[in-house]
């Protein structure tokens, strides 16, 4: 039995070498994504283009707008000289933020009233503008603590120079720089291999079948366990060979930290090609064409892709939605990845996800193999 | 070129695609699907984050400021511990998001007058709800502070004013007002649906026509090059502008995004980056010659720069300048400026007039290039 598997296993790799669009499909989608991820995928905002119009022109507002500029979230781009051109460079899309400063306003500090500044953001991009808002409170609240102190040090009476205050301060773990590249460098080792091996193993049964081909298989003292394993067994392992390069590539080219147990990745990577796997089976029972099973997983991953929580977090899905990712292999898959790149934990926090994946993979795999004896007799 | 045989040849496509209703069913429901699920699933706002508690102090004034938190519509208030590693452990499982600690002297300090620190310990591992969360967080702090202080002028006998802030910055939110993100993605996934839907269907009409060998019958009549060309993409034109619309009304009736441009420019908009998709589609599928390899090829081609450069949810300018460079070559990118545009801000033709005509010029280029390659296809 051995030998026989040693067999179909040379056969599929030496299937896989010679098909050009497999090796495309291999080889480009997954650089790309690499890179594109990598650099390009960000949701954090360091140049917001701001266009300024400061109509007080006093101390205090060149004060204030140079705390927008040295707080490195903002890029002057254009000085405006009335407000109909802010609105119009806003309207045009040629700046994200309007800040304008009314005449007065340093007269109003140094009354003791309130000062009043206004922002203006193009929210068509309402989480760029959310964060962008963030900042922009927060520069402004600095701004007006140090004031404040200033002046009463300068004028208020002894007892009013202690003002009760409370303030925040944000610890944020595990991703101190809040670098949208450590949340998504590990999750693309999860979607790259729901892809790829998802597709590799319903191909790869789907294309005997449409040349013919399984029949004088099937004739061979070759079991349909030994077949399963034959096409399986491949995907497998350039399942796992990809997780080992991304891992590497992300590390030591992206620096994401890795700060968990390879064992307990390569545990949870294990489980989840179990489940992909089964699914790949799954999709190629269905289909008798290369094309169908191309459209067929095409339609499955991409909901599963979507409701992974990849991009979007579940948390902000409704509810329906939420129940329906608790199908999902890649939902676990992630949280483990996640984990054990930023979190460092282990199988004591994540037994659950694996718990899941083993099941999902199980059910699945043994629909998918029950399904193809039947579709051999 | 002739308007009869180029007719002539776009009927036989559309028999072609009626003969293949499982290609046809593609064009509708995934469409439906992907504007079902995104619409629904696609949210970056954050509402609900699980909040724990670790209040050191226990007092009038502790509760008083985690009560604000549970008003919050963007926290849930799931846990309480008394012991720091709780919290911690509750981190590490996702079980929280955010967790708040409030030192032991709380009350003791606002009552004399100090300021006081609460700390907000956030799991970044995503960073950007991690991000929204923290503002959250301060607005909800701000105005508790502002609120303690003010009492604490008043029980002074001091007047409010000596409470109120040196300064208040008074923001609007222009095009999107509840900054919801719907009205941020649905844009895009209009776009990508007609992209996936018209890079599928079209990527497969010359291949089809090699592999069942009537390419050569087809070039052995009187029709053109462009004319088959042109002939066999109209149907798919057609498909992909009743797609765009099928979106559109899904997009502005059920997910009530608003629709504030008007429709001519939206029209054109989107003809243009139809017609950009569909020849791209057809060029590879002169190239590769297999339905299967086209259609792979046509998929990774569009979707994938379209989903990472085109500032469907990543936004462009945030990126590094050599990936911003690499933009200008997506033509989704032109198409999700303007509908973004039409839809949100109401922009006119004038206004969006540089995207429209780097599209058509996109046309031009690629229309040139199928048009070449095809021809030297059938030589």
């Amino acid at each position: 039995m051995g030998t026989r598997i040693l067999h179909m296993l040379v056969k599929e790799f030496l299937q896989l070498r010679r098909d050009r669009y497999v090796r495309i499909r291999l080889l480009v989608p997954p650089l790309v994504q690499l890179v594109m991820f990598g650099y390009a995928a960000t949701f954090e905002v360091h140049r917001v283009q701001t266009v300024l119009l400061d109509r007080d022109a006093s101390l205090e507002s060149r004060e204030l707008i140079a705390r927008l500029a040295a707080s490195g979230r903002f890029e002057v781009t254009a000085i405006a000289r009335d407000e109909a051109e802010l609105v119009r460079l806003v309207d045009r899309g040629r700046a994200t933020l309007g800040v304008q400063i009314h005449p007065g306003f340093a007269a109003g500090l140094r009354t003791g009233r309130t000062a009043q500044a206004q922002v203006v953001l193009d929210s068509t991009n309402s989480n760029t503008a959310l964060i962008a808002l963030r900042y922009v409170s927060q520069i402004g609240r600095a701004f007006a603590q140090d004031y404040a102190r200033e002046r009463l040090a300068r004028t208020a009476p002894a007892r009013l120079r202690a003002v009760p205050s409370v303030v925040l301060a944000e610890r944020p773990w595990y991703n101190p720089g809040f670098d949208s590249r450590w949340f998504f460098v590990p999750g693309v080792i999860g979607s790259l291999m729901f892809v790829l091996t998802v597709n590799l193993t319903a191909f790869a049964v789907v294309r005997e079948r449409e040349m013919g081909t399984l029949e004088q298989v099937m004739v061979t003292p070759i079991g349909s366990t030994e077949f399963i394993l034959g096409k399986t067994v491949p995907s497998f392992l350039i399942g796992l060979a990809m997780a080992g390069v991304i891992t590497l590539v992300g590390t030591l080219w992206f620096r994401v930290p890795f700060r968990g147990n390879v064992l307990v990745l390569f545990l949870g990577t294990s489980l989840f090609l179990t489940s992909t796997l089964g699914l790949g089976l799954l999709i190629s029972t269905l289909c008798r064409t290369q094309q169908q099973a191309f459209a067929s997983s095409f339609f499955v991953v991409t909901p599963a892709f979507i409701l992974s929580g990849f991009t979007f977090p579940i948390a902000s899905m409704p509810r329906p939605l939420q129940w329906l990712t608790l199908l999902d292999p890649l939902r676990y898959f992630l949280v483990v990845l996640r984990s054990t790149f930023l979190k460092g934990v282990g199988l004591d926090v994540l037994w659950p996800q694996m718990l899941a994946m083993a099941v999902i993979g199980g059910v699945l795999t043994t629909v998918s193999v029950l399904r193809f004896r039947n579709s051999l007799e | 070129m002739s308007r009869r045989r180029l007719l002539a040849i776009a009927r036989k496509e559309l028999i072609q695609v009626r003969r293949d209703p499982r290609s046809l069913l593609i064009a509708l429901l995934m469409p439906v699907l992907l504007m079902g699920l995104l619409g629904y699933g696609a949210r970056l706002d954050a509402r609900h984050l699980p909040v724990w508690t670790f209040d050191r102090d226990g007092s009038q004034e502790s509760q008083a400021l985690l009560h604000r938190v549970r008003a919050s519509p963007y926290f849930d208030l799931v846990g309480t511990v008394d012991r720091y590693d709780a919290l911690a452990a509750a981190i590490d499982d996702n079980r929280c998001k955010l967790g708040l600690v409030l030192p032991p002297d709380f009350s003791r300090r606002l009552r004399s007058g100090e300021a006081v620190t609460v700390q907000a310990l956030v799991d970044a591992t995503d960073d950007n709800t991690a991000n929204l969360a923290i503002g959250y967080a301060e607005t909800v702090v701000d105005g508790f502070s502002a609120d303690v202080r003010l009492d604490w002028v008043r029980r002074q006998g001091l007047p409010d004013l000596a409470a109120a802030p040196p300064l208040s910055i008074e923001a609007r939110t222009w095009y999107n007002e509840d900054l919801d993100s719907r009205n941020f993605i649905i844009p895009g996934v209009v776009a990508l649906a007609m992209a996936l839907v018209g890079a599928l269907l079209s990527s497969l009409t010359v291949a089809r026509e090699w592999e069942r060998g009537t390419m050569e019958q087809l070039a052995s009549t009187p029709v053109t090059a462009p004319e088959i060309m042109l002939g066999k993409l109209l149907p798919y034109f057609l498909i992909g502008m009743a797609d765009a619309a099928l979106c559109i009304v899904i997009g502005v009736g059920w997910f009530q995004v608003p629709f504030r441009g008007t429709v001519g420019t939206l029209l054109v908009a989107t003809a243009l980056f139809l017609i950009v998709t569909l020849t791209v589609a057809f060029t590879i599928s002169v190239a590769i010659r297999s339905q299967l390899g086209a259609s792979q090829i046509a998929i990774i081609v569009t979707l994938l720069p379209f989903n990472m450069l085109s500032g469907f949810a990543f936004p462009i300018d945030q990126m590094p300048a050599p990936i911003r460079a690499v933009t200008y070559l997506v033509w989704g990118r032109y198409y999700l400026t303007v509908l973004k545009a039409v839809l949100l801000k109401g922009s006119a033709l004038a206004d969006v007039a540089a995207p429209m005509l780097a599209m058509a010029a996109y046309a031009v280029v690629v229309g040139v290039l199928a048009t070449r390659v095809f021809r030297k296809s059938l030589d």
